[in-house]
């Protein structure tokens, strides 16, 4: 029901590195003999002492991380509650049908007429991705969602800049991820910071009184991340537009309104998606991820060239390069395809019926935990859920115990923690977002586990200040490790 | 397809607990303008068996390696992926992992990641690695967005015997008037020493370089630090079992495509963004990184470290905007050069070496085509300059069942050679070659 959580027990594990492990003339690999005459590197280009890299046998590599990826916690683990990253189960048959050698085994710069299927593969995700976000055309060129936006806001610029002006700033509200601001820096425009009102929703007044023609654009997610819908959303859209500003939609809480409500209709112009949250495609600790960016048809201009293109009279798809005013390449092949085959799995594997059932069990599955726990972590704002929530974790701050203590008592309870200190302007925030893919079941152990921690914070708070007790390693020193940084053996 | 696991019972005393009467009443806050009034025109959805019969189908349509013999290469390169790499890096308790932000619950990606840290540096020969970026030209990219911090200057010299699609890349990046772009001439295919001037942020090198060819680099990298520029190599980790490491040639940041260590070739990703400096930028450095420490019972542990670089904290201050990265190819990374260890990268990296000069010798040789750069030294790819186009000399060569290229311009053809390509394969494409131009 909680899955098995990353527990230390029995002897003590065996933890060393695999620098640790190496012996002298110890090997893994094999080849076959040089089957050529041998040549060498000439003298001033030649490597005098090889890398230090382990040496190691196979049985050793093996161990070692298959031990490895027993004290890591994942979606097959276990319940995994974190807020604005949808942490939905990922399909087995999608990491099959990625694992086709005529998937797998392509290479980047095999002619058009050789993969086809490929080709037709993407313009098809293209073709479903337009229709649930209500956009025209779109690139798969972006590897990760901050890459989607920064490709977003570079077509934003070049927009602006072909009609005459680039404009300076982008405006983002205080309760977005960091890496809204990090990526309009980086499009070269300044960041303009508009309030979120009592409700939690951009502060329409607000917004009206800063906007003017040097703004180029409002980026949004909608749902917002504090898992509200923006009611407002044409208002605001209406006073963007009405300077010219562009609209950007964050697709990280896309999962909410799939078959429901869609960017397009609501006003907005760039969309970028996240394939690792919206589609299921697996997180792999950190990535690797796809962010492909749709936009409407009067920004088609700009996408990053190529982008796939169907011959209706022969049926054939190629690379369209002859793209004039494209921002250019912003990956180096055709984006992460090998992510991209699996949301295409995911989308189609679901269909329209599937994808809007999708959005409604994620959002049923969020107002249910919020029901079951908010007399002990209370939401941060009124306003009814969609696919997440924050609640608060302030209630306990008087007894002395932090979000943080809360999110680390969990992990001995069995669960992984929801995202915490996270929208910035919640105080003690903890963000829940259960996703679809969790049963009922699983939702009451967790809000059991979240209501005895709560419980134990006025009774026993040390068992929340000591946590985590039984795993295989326990808080750990970070300012030690800024302080004095050891990143290599 | 359903993966949602509520019961018809399951919904209804879920909406009661809630004290709601329909689904609908879920989304009531959305103006009713704004709801979607109609299907999505996407088809109905498929059970898992006519979903792996329309894959099967799609996959069918390509045409792949392993059943046209690849000796293409330019950025992408079909080198053996061991066994062990995906049936460990493909274990679920990692791939269906989330960035490792609760470390008592992520040792084993975070200790992966430190271990890949360390054999980053190792190769490179450069003290600082990060736990991974999106490909090569992205990591470009970020290394000249370092090298304008640390000099406070915004020209980038780069040789115009670098990758296309790197130059390409780094141009729309900088369009945001971060910095532009000039190309050094690499006449006879090596990139020629260049005057450095004082506005010079970075000088870029690709080591080998596009054509295949050895560069000259720890002379441009001098040029470059008399002018108090940073030295930028872009480098093939395959070649650095045999190759003086980038550290060694006066880099002081090196970027690289990670793809060959252990990734598949899966049309151009997901790939790997490699990028190793020197302690000077430790704290410009983009992304992600790992450190070692102690937990409150003293025993060692990895979290995320110097976190005050990175966008969650430093928002529209931070050294750069990535989040999620390449983590499982830096993971699956870390098991492939495991496996090799120092002595077969060294033996992988003969094997090139030897395999691509002998189809080299044989071509020139044996048939009417001539190298592009009869004289230089490269790694494990050379340019052949045909009279015919390339790209009918490369649609010629597919019909015969072999993979080469990509073109180099109007007048040349990269031919690669790895590690698993024969002698009999090697002289079953000169055969072909010679076929092809006759």
């Amino acid at each position: 029901m909680t899955g098995a959580p990353v527990r230390r027990d029995g002897p003590d594990i065996d933890r060393r590195t695999l620098k640790e492990r190496s012996r002298p003339g110890r090997r893994a690999w094999s080849m076959p003999e040089l089957d050529v005459p041998g040549t060498e590197v000439s003298g001033r280009q030649r490597r005098q002492e090889p890398p230090d890299l382990p040496e190691v046998s196979e049985t050793d590599i093996v161990r070692h991380f298959t031990r490895l990826s027993q004290i890591n916690y994942g979606v097959d683990t276990g319940f995994y509650p974190l807020g604005s990253c949808s942490m939905k189960y990922n399909p087995k048959v999608a990491e099959t049908v990625a694992a086709l050698p005529g998937f797998q085994r392509l290479h980047p710069h095999q002619p058009e007429d050789t993969v086809q299927g490929a080709l037709e593969l993407l313009w098809r995700l293209e073709r479903a991705l337009c229709e649930i976000t209500g956009m025209a055309r779109a690139t798969f060129q972006p590897p990760a969602g901050a890459s989607g936006e920064l490709t977003g806001l570079m077509i934003m610029r070049a927009y602006h800049t072909k009609n005459g002006n680039p404009r300076s700033k982008v405006v983002i509200p205080d309760s977005s991820h960091g890496t809204n601001p990090a990526s309009v820096t980086l499009s070269g425009y300044k960041v303009v910071q508009v309030p979120s009102d009592p409700r939690g929703l951009v502060d329409l007044a607000a917004l009206e009184r800063l906007v003017d023609e040097d703004i180029a654009g409002l980026m949004l997610t909608n749902p917002n991340t504090l898992g509200l819908f923006e009611e407002e959303i044409q208002g605001v859209a209406a006073a963007m537009h009405r300077v010219g500003a562009l609209l950007y939609y964050d697709g990280a809480n896309l999962n909410a309104i799939m078959g429901r409500a869609r960017p397009g209709d609501m006003g907005f112009d760039i969309v970028h998606m996240n394939t690792h949250k919206t589609f299921a495609t697996p997180h792999g600790g950190g990535g690797p991820g796809a962010g492909p960016v749709a936009v409407n048809a009067r920004l088609e201009p700009f996408l990053p060239a190529p982008v796939v293109a169907l011959d209706e009279e022969s049926g054939l798809y190629h690379w369209d390069h002859d793209r004039p005013d494209s921002i250019g390449r912003v990956h180096g092949f055709h984006g992460n395809f090998g992510v991209l085959v699996r949301a295409f799995a995911y989308v189609f594997g679901h269909g329209r019926d599937g994808l809007r059932e999708v959005g409604e069990r994620a959002v049923l599955n969020a107002n249910y935990l919020a029901c079951r726990v908010k007399d002990a972590f209370p939401l941060a704002f009124p306003g009814r859920p969609m696919h997440e929530f924050v609640a608060t974790a302030r209630p306990l701050r008087k007894g002395g115990v932090r979000a943080m203590d809360v999110a680390k008592r969990l992990i001995d309870l069995g669960f992984h923690p929801p995202t915490v200190y996270f929208p910035l302007i919640v105080e003690e925030a903890m963000m829940i977002e259960p996703t679809e893919t969790e049963s009922l079941e699983t939702l009451d152990a967790f809000a059991e586990a979240m209501l005895q921690a709560a419980k134990e914070a006025h009774e026993d708070p040390h068992l929340l200040h000591e946590a985590p007790v039984t795993t295989p390693v326990r808080r750990l020193d970070e300012a030690r490790a800024a302080r004095e940084p050891k990143l290599h053996w | 397809m359903r993966f949602a696991p509520h019961t018809d019972d399951d919904v209804r005393a879920m909406l009661a607990a809630c004290s709601l009467s329909s689904i609908d009443e879920l989304f009531s806050h959305i103006p009713p303008k704004l709801r979607l009034d109609r299907e999505l025109a996407i088809p109905e959805g498929l059970s898992e068996m006519e979903l792996v019969s329309e894959m099967r189908r799609l996959a069918a349509r390509n045409r792949h390696a392993d059943e046209l013999m690849c000796f293409a290469g330019g950025g992408a390169y079909d080198h053996y992926v061991p066994a062990a790499v995906w049936a460990l890096a493909g274990r679920s308790e990692l791939y269906t992992s989330y960035t490792p932000y609760q470390p008592e619950l992520s040792q084993g990606v975070l200790q992966s990641l430190f271990e890949y840290q360390s054999m980053i540096t190792a190769l490179t020969g450069l003290e600082v690695s990060n736990a991974s970026l999106y490909d090569g030209p992205t990591a470009l990219v970020e290394a000249a967005h370092m090298s304008t911090g640390a000099t406070g200057r915004t020209r980038i010299l780069l040789s115009e015997a670098v990758d296309r699609r790197y130059v390409q890349t780094l141009r729309t990046y900088g369009a945001g008037e971060h910095f532009t772009v000039d190309t050094i001439p690499a006449p006879g295919g090596v990139t020629a020493v260049p005057d450095v001037g004082g506005d010079v942020a970075a000088v870029v090198v690709q080591h080998p370089n596009f054509y295949g060819n050895l560069e000259p680099t720890a002379a441009v990298f001098d040029a470059a630090r008399a002018a108090g520029a940073r030295a930028i190599q872009v480098f093939d980790p395959l070649s650095l079992g045999i190759l003086a490491p980038p550290g060694e040639l006066g880099a002081d940041i090196a970027v690289g495509e990670g793809q060959g260590l252990g990734n598949h070739l899966s049309y151009g990703g997901p790939y790997l963004g490699l990028i190793a400096a020197r302690p000077a930028d430790l704290r410009r450095m983009p992304g992600r990184i790992v450190g070692e420490t102690v937990d409150v019972d003293g025993r060692r542990g990895f979290v995320l470290t110097l976190q005050a670089r990175e966008q969650h904290i430093r928002r529209e201050k931070a050294t750069s905007n990535i989040c999620t990265n390449q983590t499982l190819m830096a993971v699956a990374s870390t098991v492939y050069l495991a496996w090799l260890g120092p002595h077969g990268l060294a033996e992988l990296g003969r094997q090139c070496l030897a395999k691509s000069r002998y189809a080299a010798d044989r071509i020139s040789d044996l048939t009417p085509a001539e190298l592009m750069w009869p004289g230089a030294e490269f790694f494990k790819e050379f340019a052949v300059r045909t009279e015919t186009p390339p790209r009918q000399v490369q649609r010629k060569l597919l019909d015969a069942g072999f993979l080469v290229g990509p073109a180099v311009g109007d007048e040349g053809l990269l031919v690669s050679v790895t590690e698993r390509r024969t002698r009999e394969e090697i002289d079953r494409l000169v055969k072909a070659f010679g076929e092809a131009l006759s």
